[in-house]
């Protein structure tokens, strides 16, 4: 199993549903977001060119977060997903540093938090938080591994993308382009 | 030409505009760390060398100063965790891939080592102070009582004094990884392009010897180990300049990250604090002065001491900041 996502940045609007879906599902501080828009506008004024985005933690195949973490608390758990054991965490802020996506943040109790691809709503067979609330429907979440769930699917038909692939870190969010 | 405008919804402290998670204390804990080994390394390697009478400063009185600089840097260490009560987890597991991980072990080792090292000269440092200030006195008689009283104490400390040679080659030992783990604790992490040059290790490592050096320099009071410990100084200074150039080489020639990484500091906002702190005022003027005092000029030593510990602190302290500026996305 390999939980992955594939977003598509020619549906994504950049309401920010997502945002709010996954602040309000886990009870994210005020202030911080697990989840977030970009838009990157390219090129000269006429030729303009917009990309939005919804960004998170990619999930690495080669996390370099777990790799840092001093003891453990950063792990991989089922189909691939990186979480944090909080009461293992001590808040030293290694693998804040180690992320080119910098998707983590402290959280003010202390310990390091990001997003869990909602691990506790995947477990009960639902969709994460974010996924479910997008009113576009870019976000596709499920098993890479299985070619019938929807992120294969739609990764067949699209061309797609990764952040940052240069970082070595094998993402497993994709944009799809 | 080609722009490129990006607008990020997302704001979380200490991690926009810039990263900035790790604030005073990590650099303070690896100018210590780095202090620590450098004189470790010193001692280990006259008691090595059997030179322990003409290197006095080196090899017992500086010693004394390890465990104390040893548990502030863990201070420090402690004082930047967000999650403190948690910190005994560090040591329920030992993670080879982390180097905070193995650092924090290295120095689990390195602590009871030095402890045993300053106990073995003891006496010496006893007879050193006797009399010396009205303050201590009451202190070392206390110590002189104990000594008296607990014989094996005595025969203890002759038993490491006999197996010194042992001791200091696992000293020597630990000083180098201690003094390259200071470096590879930043160098480990490839999301910041500025810390991922794997000379960082050995690059920080020197540089903490030189700032032991320079504090074995000021602290001794024979002319001949000050002699020596100057000239050490240079060799370690000119390593050093070597190494910086390597490093900014290395950034130039490598991807478009590294490249921006290495601009911070050749005309971006890094550039003057570098350049006169850490080049000027850490490296060159003390070598310069180094040299002048080698022909005879009549120098205070303090002055390249001094300049030599400052260029170190203020390297570490440029090095974590400008790092965490750096990054691949954004």
């Amino acid at each position: 199993m390999r939980y992955a996502m594939a977003i598509d940045t020619k549906k994504c609007v950049g309401c920010s549903d997502c945002v709010v879906a996954c602040q309000t599902e886990n009870e994210v501080p005020i202030g911080y977001c697990r989840d977030w828009i970009v838009e990157v506008t390219d090129g000269t004024y006429p030729e303009l060119e917009l990309e939005i985005r919804s960004e998170r933690c990619n999930h690495c195949d080669n996390s370099p977060c777990v790799r840092c973490c001093p003891t453990g608390a950063s792990h991989y758990s089922d189909g691939g997903s990186v979480l944090v054991t909080h009461n293992k965490c001590i808040g030293c802020g290694a693998c804040v540093s180690s992320c080119p996506y910098d998707a983590r943040y402290s959280h003010p109790k202390g310990y390091v938090d990001k997003c869990t691809f909602c691990n506790h709503r995947v477990k009960k067979g639902q969709q994460p938080a974010c996924v479910s609330v997008c009113p576009t429907r870019c976000m596709y979440f499920g098993d890479l591994e299985d070619p019938n769930s929807e992120v294969s699917k739609i990764m067949k038909l699209r061309k797609y993308k990764t952040l940052a692939p240069e970082a070595g870190t094998k993402p497993q969010v994709f944009y799809l382009i | 030409m080609k722009e490129e405008i990006i607008v990020s919804g997302r704001m979380n402290l200490n991690i926009d505009p810039v990263l900035h998670i790790w604030h005073w204390q990590i650099p303070l804990y690896l100018f210590l760390g780095g202090l620590a080994a450098g004189i470790m390394f010193f001692a280990a390697l006259y008691t090595i060398q059997g030179k322990e009478k003409q290197y006095q400063t080196a090899v017992k009185w500086s010693m004394f100063l390890v465990p104390i600089f040893i548990v502030l840097g863990l201070l420090m260490l402690l004082l930047d965790l967000k999650h403190k009560l948690y910190f005994w987890q560090l040591y329920t597991v030992i993670r080879l891939q982390s180097p905070m991980s193995w650092g924090a072990w290295t120095l689990m080792i390195v602590t009871p080592i030095a402890l045993l090292w300053c106990l073995m000269y003891i006496r010496d440092l006893l007879d050193l102070w006797k009399g010396k200030f009205k303050l201590t006195n009451g202190l070392i008689e206390f110590a002189y009582k104990k000594l008296d009283r607990y014989k094996w104490i005595d025969t203890f400390i002759a038993f490491l004094y006999k197996y010194r040679k042992v001791m200091a080659w696992l000293m020597i030992f630990y000083a180098v990884i201690l003094g390259i783990y200071t470096g590879i604790l930043l160098s480990a992490f490839n999301a910041r392009p500025l810390w991922n040059t794997s000379i960082l290790g050995p690059l920080f490592m020197v540089s903490g010897f030189s700032t032991a050096a320079a504090l074995i320099m000021w602290m001794s009071k024979d002319y001949n180990e000050k002699k020596a410990f100057g000239r050490i100084d240079l060799i370690l200074i000119a390593t050093e300049v070597f190494f910086i150039i390597h490093m900014f080489m290395g950034f130039l020639a490598s991807t478009e990250v590294q490249i921006e990484a290495a601009r911070l500091f050749l005309g971006g906002e890094f550039t003057a604090v570098f350049w006169v702190f850490v080049v000027g005022i850490g490296l060159v003027i003390p070598a310069l002065l180094e040299s002048l005092k080698l022909y005879g000029f009549k120098i205070p030593v303090f002055l390249p001491a001094f300049m030599i510990l400052l260029g170190g602190l203020m390297f570490r302290f440029i090095m974590v900041e400008a790092g965490q500026v750096t990054r691949y996305l954004y």
